[in-house]
């Protein structure tokens, strides 16, 4: 039986493998092999198309789903929710794990493969295990000027050392806390400005899940970075 | 010099405990000027106030705010507020001190600006790191909701207007207007072909305007203390105070609010504290990373203004000014930056996608000693090629930074090139190698 495909070709009078190799003889040809080879061929209509996980088939921890309703309720189109929903999937599950992917594929109904293609475009967003904690190092221009990436070697020597695991730690680009130069975000808490010293007790912290060096984060109340707020001095005279 | 005390607006009150929260803001005389414009004075009249203070937008470009939102249709279509809080550029870090400090005068100024152009619908995208702002903001929000200042019939004035806060996760592009608006769609954030403009075709198609948090933040002042009174500061087509963001190789980097047209000696001597003890200032990126470089001789004078820093071949952008000292070897610090623009390109089009790919690897080969002189040629001639020719401008962020520091610094790129080649000679006949000027600095993979 033939069913009408979307663009109006019938199933069934699809051009045989001989056919389809006509463009592969064109390259040897020519001489020059495209990359993508086949590119020319038509779709694949006999392939299952992706398909949407139903709700009915993916058990979906409830707190997650109704987090991901919520903010899909938050927008005139829901799936202006997937990032939040992604971010919410991966705070419950660690990292966007298959069933992750599939529960929030479930709850927006969008296919898991779409989901992907967001997930892999976000630096956040983690399809791979790298761990339920993180410690971006900015070693980005600022930082970079003030010796960041010896901080960042010095974190991971000391991650090493105490066999620190389920953390996240990489070199990260400009995390808007110039000022604390060099700095880093141990999960969301910033501290600066750094030196290699602080390593061992910012690796500690993490293990013990503790707040890393009290007093020199940036929301602690004692605590400025250099300048930041300062009234300007109003009568200063060039140095 | 004399120093004109500076003019504390946006951070006049920053310090003051508990301004996060409404209570103290409104003690503050918080919240008065959205109640004019809400209850008092119609959207036209809100417009043309924003118009007349000539407030240009603080997120890099440099656009006027009473225009871009002037091109926004009338009509009773729906239409969008969004809020850029994205900051992501290296040397940029104003806008978290505003939300963290101030977020009542962001959540003011989105409601204002929302009523000038007829918006229901307002968001502030933020970018994920910035996490703890992004809960106060949340925090804000919710207390302004919980007051009536936003929702249904705000101020019994029957005006709606809700405000919602996204998180992005991590993607510098999602700053650029057209590649945060299909972020927030749900999307990758690839910039968009314009025109059409946003103010025409934004989110989900409607007409939106979108505007950095800084620029957002001027608008309660301009309601505030009547377009006159704001206008009083600043230059001739740059009004009003900007807050630099100072940072690199100076004493105390640091967020400072300056008139607009202070000289730029000021702000990195004075306010900033200078170079470090025995240090010269090498150059300077005067608009964050994306800036061309000034050198010391050439900018330190000048005035901080729009018009004064695009006559100089350079820009003033987001207003972070990054100071590179003479101790810093300019090859690694290109490189970094290089780097950056090569993480951060979406890849939609060829000369940013390519380009600055090739320019990493072309600059890794001058760190390391394996590149010949023309590569320098060949390395300035790609700068030159993304330049104008890409959808949006993150190419140009690279381009011109590296292109402007290839012809002023021409002769130390030649020598780190010849130095490391020297080095590499020398290891092969097995003598101790010559000293580097610094040992390289590659970012993450
Ligand atoms: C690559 C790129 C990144 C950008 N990042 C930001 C950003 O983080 N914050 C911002 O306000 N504007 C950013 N912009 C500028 C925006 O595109 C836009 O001009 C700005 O948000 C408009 O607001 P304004 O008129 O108030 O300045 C960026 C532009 C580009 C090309
Ligand atoms: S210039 Fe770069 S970042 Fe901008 S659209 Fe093109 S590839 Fe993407
Ligand atoms: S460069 Fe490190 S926080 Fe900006």
């Amino acid at each position: 039986m033939s069913a009408r495909q979307p663009n109006g070709s019938i199933r069934g009078e699809r051009p045989l493998v001989a056919d389809r190799l006509v463009g592969l003889d064109h390259q040897i040809a020519s001489g020059k092999p495209s990359v993508a080879g086949g590119w020319d061929l038509p779709a694949d209509l006999d392939k299952d198309p992706a398909v949407i996980p139903q709700l009915a088939d993916v058990r979906v921890p409830p707190e997650l789903k109704a987090d991901i309703e919520y903010r899909m309720s938050l927008y005139p189109d829901a799936r202006s929710a997937v990032i939040p929903a992604l971010r919410a999937a991966q705070r419950h599950h660690g990292y966007l794990s298959t069933p992750a992917m599939l529960q929030v594929a479930a709850v927006m109904k969008v296919t898991p493969a779409y989901l992907s293609s967001i997930a892999s475009f976000y630096d956040m967003l983690n399809e791979e295990p790298r761990g339920r904690h993180y410690v971006y190092v900015c070693t980005s221009v600022s930082c970079h000027l003030s010796n960041a990436k010896a901080v960042y070697e010095a974190i991971v020597e000391a991650a090493e050392e105490a066999e620190l695991g389920d953390t996240d730690i990489r070199e990260f680009e400009c995390l808007g806390a110039c000022d604390m130069q060099p700095m880093a975000s141990v999960d969301g808490r910033y501290v600066g400005p750094l030196d290699v010293s602080d390593a061992p007790a910012i690796v500690a912290a993490v293990r013990e899940g503790r707040k890393p060096l009290p007093g020199r984060g940036l929301e602690d109340s004692d605590h400025m970075p250099p300048g930041a707020g300062d009234p300007p001095p109003q009568e200063e005279a060039p140095q | 010099m004399t120093t004109a005390p500076t003019p504390m607006r946006l951070l006049k009150d920053i310090d003051e405990p508990g301004l996060a929260t409404r209570e103290v803001y409104e003690r503050l005389g918080g919240y008065a000027a959205m109640r004019r414009a809400v209850t008092e004075m119609e959207p036209d009249e809100v417009l043309s106030d924003i118009s007349e203070s000539d407030v240009r937008g603080r997120g890099g470009a440099g656009f006027a705010m009473g225009k871009k939102a002037g091109f926004i249709p009338k009509g009773d279509m729906d239409k969008y507020l969004v809020c850029n809080a994205d900051e992501s550029e290296p040397g940029a870090f104003k806008d978290r001190v505003l939300i963290q400090r101030n977020p009542h005068l962001l959540v003011e100024g989105c409601i204002i600006g929302a009523r000038a152009i007829g918006a229901n619908k307002a968001f502030i995208y933020i970018r994920g790191e910035y996490e703890l702002q992004g809960d106060i903001l949340e925090a804000a929000v919710a207390e302004a909701y919980a007051a009536g200042y936003l929702g249904r019939d705000i101020l019994d004035a029957g005006f709606d207007l809700d405000l919602v806060v996204h998180r992005g996760a991590g993607a510098y592009i999602c700053g650029e207007e057209t590649g945060l608006l299909d972020s927030l769609e749900g999307k990758r954030g690839n910039p968009r072909l314009k025109p059409p403009f946003p103010a025409n075709a934004g989110l989900y198609q409607g007409p939106t305007l979108i505007n950095n948090v800084e620029t957002l933040c001027n608008v309660p002042l301009v309601i505030g203390m009547g377009v006159e009174a704001y206008r009083e500061v600043g230059s001739d087509q740059s009004k009003g105070t900007k807050v630099v963001s100072v940072s690199g190789n100076v004493k105390r980097p640091g967020n400072y609010e300056v008139a607009l047209g202070t000289p730029i000696r000021e702000i990195v001597y004075e306010l900033a504290g200078g170079p470090l003890e025995g240090r010269e200032i090498k150059c300077f990126f005067p608009g964050g990373s994306s800036a061309p470089v000034l050198t010391g001789d050439e900018g330190l004078d000048l005035a901080y203004d729009f018009e004064t820093m695009a006559a100089a071949g350079s820009m003033l952008g987001s207003g972070s000014i990054i100071v590179v000292d003479d101790a810093q070897p300019l090859v690694p610090l290109a490189l970094r930056l290089a780097h950056f623009y090569r993480h951060e390109s979406c890849g939609k089009c060829t000369p940013c996608r390519e380009g600055t790919n090739w320019t990493v690897k072309m600059l890794e080969r001058v760190d390391s000693g394996e590149a010949t002189p023309m590569d320098l040629e060949l390395l300035q001639q790609v700068q030159t090629n993304i330049e104008g020719n890409c959808l949006c401008v993150l190419g140009d962020s690279m381009a011109m930074p590296i292109g402007s520091m290839l012809v002023k610094f021409r002769a130390e790129f030649e020598q780190h090139a010849e130095r490391a080649r020297m080095r590499n000679d020398a290891a092969l006949v097995e003598q101790p190698a010559p000293e580097l000027a610094a040992t390289p600095q590659v970012g993450p993979a």
